[in-house]
C-alpha cells in the first residue's frame, strides 16, 4: 500500500477584506511527521493553524484529512457535526496560554476526563484511571489529580493541557506557541517531553511558533512564512543550515547566541 | 373580575404561549423561546410557571398551587388567589382532586394520574450553564448533542465529595435526546418524572423558555456506571404522619436544638394523618 498524507492543504487563503491573513499556503502532513511553521509577529503563522483546525474560516482552499477508516475527507467541507467530532477525537489543539484549553473551574482529573467523557465514557473509575495514566506520563504527580489547575505552576498547567489533548490518542496535534511564556529550563524539559510523546505515539503534529530552537529540536520539516505568504520549505535542519531566502537568512541570523 | 381578561394575559399572548407549548410538547425537553410578558409580581416569584398556567387554565379546571411542597406558604397563596380572582375557577389543595397544579420545588407525593398538568417555576433552564456561558454555543451543544461535559460536572461531584452531591435540579435526559433541568426539585423527585402519565410543562420568565416533558416520556437522571444515581433517604419518619416514603424536610422546634422531621408535601400528610384516624 502506498503511504497516503494525513493532511493535504492546497491554496489554502484567508482574506480580512483587502488584507491578507494568508496567501496560497500549500503542504502535505504525513503520518508521524512534525511540521513547524515559523515567522515574525503577524507573518499569518496562527491563522493558518487557526484555518486548519476549523476555528476560522478560510476564503479559499481545500484541506484533505485522512480518517482512521482510510477515506479521504475535506475537512472545509465537513458538516459542522462531523467537524466538531473530528476536533474531539482525532486532532487536538494546545494554546499557547494553558488558561485557555484548560477549565480552570474544574480538577485536573476532570480536565484530562472531560474529552473521554465527551466521546461516551461513563464509568468513573475507568475515567480516573486513564486520568491517573496521563499524569504520569507527562510527569505531574498522581496526588495532584484532584487540585485545581490554578494551583499547578505555568510549566505543569501546560503539560496538564497536553494531556487533556493527547487522551483520546488524536492522531493530529496543533500546537500554537507551546512553549511560549515558560522560562528555558522548563522549556526543555517540556519540548523533550513533547518530543518523546510524539516519537512514542507516532503523532503527527503542526507546531507554530518564533522560536526557531523549538523548531529545531521538534519539526522534521519546516515552512517558513512572511506576510501571509510561505517564502521557503524544506527539511529543518536544511532551512536552519542553508536559509536560501533572503527573510529566512534574516530569521536565523536574528536568533541570539549566548 | 372586571377589568381583566380570563386568567389575566390578553387572548393573543396566551395563544403564543400555547404555541410555544405545542412545540415544547412535539420535542420532549428542548427548550422553547417565548415571549415573556411582565407579571404582576416579580422574577424568580414564578412569572414563567405562572404565564404557561395562565395560558392553559380553563373555566372547568381545578387548580393547586403549591411551594416547597406546601399549599399553605405565601407563594403558593398568592399565586392560588392570583388566579381564583382572574378567572374564577375552582381551587384546591389535594392533590387527586386537582386537574392542574402549579409548583415550585417539589412534585407532589400522591401519585399523578392520566389528564392532570403539572407546570413547573424554573429559575434557570439551561442545563450546560454551569461549563459554558455562551448561549450561542449551548444551542449548538444541543442541537448535535454533545454532552460530555455534563459529566465533566458529575465527575467533580465524586471527586470531591466521594458521591454525587447534586440534590436538586439534577440534570436528565429526556427521551434518549435533550439534556434538560427538571427545574429545583429534589432529586428525590427525579424518578417520579420518568413515564409519568401526567403532563409536564416548565416555564422560566425571566430566561422565556419553555419546555415539557409529554405523558409517558423516558426520563433518566445522568449517571456513571459504578455511581448509579440515587435518591435521598432518611433515618427518621415524618414526625406527623409516621410516612417512612416521603420527602421530609427538618424542622427546628425551640432554642435547644430541638428537630422534627416532617413531611414537606402538607397534602399527603393530612391526608394520612386524617386516614389514620
Amino acid at each position: 500500500m502506498t503511504e497516503r498524507a494525513l493532511l493535504t492543504v492546497r491554496g489554502l487563503s484567508k482574506r480580512y477584506g483587502d488584507r491578507v491573513g494568508c496567501l496560497d499556503v500549500g503542504f502535505n502532513l504525513w503520518p508521524g511527521e512534525v511540521l513547524g511553521v515559523v515567522g515574525e509577529s503577524g507573518s499569518g503563522k496562527t491563522t493558518v493553524l487557526h484555518c486548519l483546525s476549523g476555528r476560522l474560516e478560510p476564503t479559499s482552499g481545500s484541506t484533505e484529512f485522512l480518517q482512521r477508516d482510510g477515506s479521504v475527507v475535506d475537512i472545509l467541507r465537513l458538516p459542522e457535526v462531523a467537524r466538531r467530532r473530528l476536533a474531539r477525537t482525532d486532532w487536538a489543539l494546545v494554546q499557547q496560554n494553558p488558561r485557555d484549553g484548560l477549565r480552570m473551574g474544574v480538577s485536573a482529573g476532570a480536565n484530562v476526563g472531560e474529552r473521554i467523557m465527551a466521546v461516551g465514557a461513563r464509568h468513573y473509575g475507568q475515567i480516573r484511571g486513564q486520568a491517573l495514566d496521563w499524569l504520569s506520563q507527562v510527569e505531574i504527580p498522581r496526588e495532584r489529580i484532584d487540585d485545581l489547575p490554578g494551583t499547578f505552576s505555568g510549566g505543569m498547567q501546560q503539560r496538564l493541557q497536553i494531556a487533556r489533548c493527547l487522551v483520546t490518542r488524536p492522531r493530529l496535534v496543533f500546537m500554537d506557541e507551546p512553549t511560549g511564556g515558560l522560562d528555558v529550563s522548563v522549556q526543555a524539559r517540556l519540548l523533550d517531553l513533547l518530543r518523546s510523546l510524539v516519537a512514542d505515539l507516532g503523532l503527527s503534529a503542526i507546531v507554530v511558533t518564533h522560536d526557531l530552537a523549538v523548531t529545531r529540536l521538534l519539526a522534521h520539516r519546516l515552512l517558513v512564512m512572511r506576510g501571509g505568504e510561505v517564502v521557503e520549505s524544506g527539511l529543518t535542519d536544511q532551512v536552519l543550515d542553508d536559509p536560501q531566502h533572503p527573510y529566512t537568512q534574516l530569521l536565523v541570523s536574528s536568533v541570539l547566541q549566548p | 373580575m372586571s377589568g381583566y381578561n380570563f386568567a389575566y394575559l390578553d387572548e393573543q399572548t396566551k395563544r403564543m404561549i400555547r404555541r410555544a407549548i405545542l412545540k415544547a410538547v412535539a420535542i420532549p425537553g428542548y427548550q422553547v423561546p417565548f415571549g415573556s410578558r411582565e407579571m404582576p409580581l416579580s422574577y424568580g416569584w414564578g412569572t414563567g410557571g405562572v404565564q404557561v398556567t395562565a395560558a392553559v387554565i380553563g373555566p372547568d379546571d381545578v387548580l393547586k398551587v403549591i411551594d416547597q411542597g406546601a399549599d399553605d406558604t405565601t407563594n403558593a397563596v398568592s399565586i392560588r388567589r392570583f388566579f381564583a380572582r382572574t378567572t374564577g375557577v375552582a381551587t384546591t389543595r389535594r392533590t387527586d382532586e386537582a386537574t392542574l397544579i402549579q409548583t415550585r420545588h417539589r412534585i407532589p407525593e400522591t401519585p399523578l394520574r392520566e389528564g392532570q398538568i403539572v407546570v413547573f417555576q424554573v429559575p434557570i433552564p439551561e442545563p450546560l450553564r454551569w461549563l459554558e456561558p455562551h448561549e450561542a454555543e449551548t444551542r449548538k451543544m444541543h442541537a448535535l448533542e454533545e454532552y460530555g461535559i455534563m459529566h465533566v460536572r458529575l465527575y467533580e461531584d465524586i471527586t470531591l465529595h466521594g458521591r454525587v452531591a447534586t440534590s436538586y435540579d439534577y440534570p436528565v435526559r429526556v427521551n434518549g435526546r435533550y439534556v434538560m433541568r427538571p427545574s429545583p426539585i429534589p432529586k428525590f423527585d427525579n424518578p417520579k418524572l420518568d413515564r409519568s402519565p401526567a403532563l409536564l410543562l416548565f416555564g422560566a420568565g425571566r430566561e422565556k423558555r419553555i419546555y415539557a416533558v409529554p405523558p409517558y416520556t423516558s426520563v433518566r437522571s445522568l449517571d456513571f456506571e459504578d455511581h448509579p444515581f440515587t435518591i435521598e433517604a432518611w433515618e427518621q419518619a415524618c414526625g406527623l404522619c409516621g410516612s417512612r416514603e416521603s420527602f421530609l424536610d427538618e424542622v427546628i422546634v425551640d432554642d435547644k436544638g430541638g428537630r422534627l422531621f416532617v413531611c414537606s408535601d402538607t397534602d399527603h400528610c393530612e391526608r394520612r394523618r386524617e386516614g389514620a384516624r
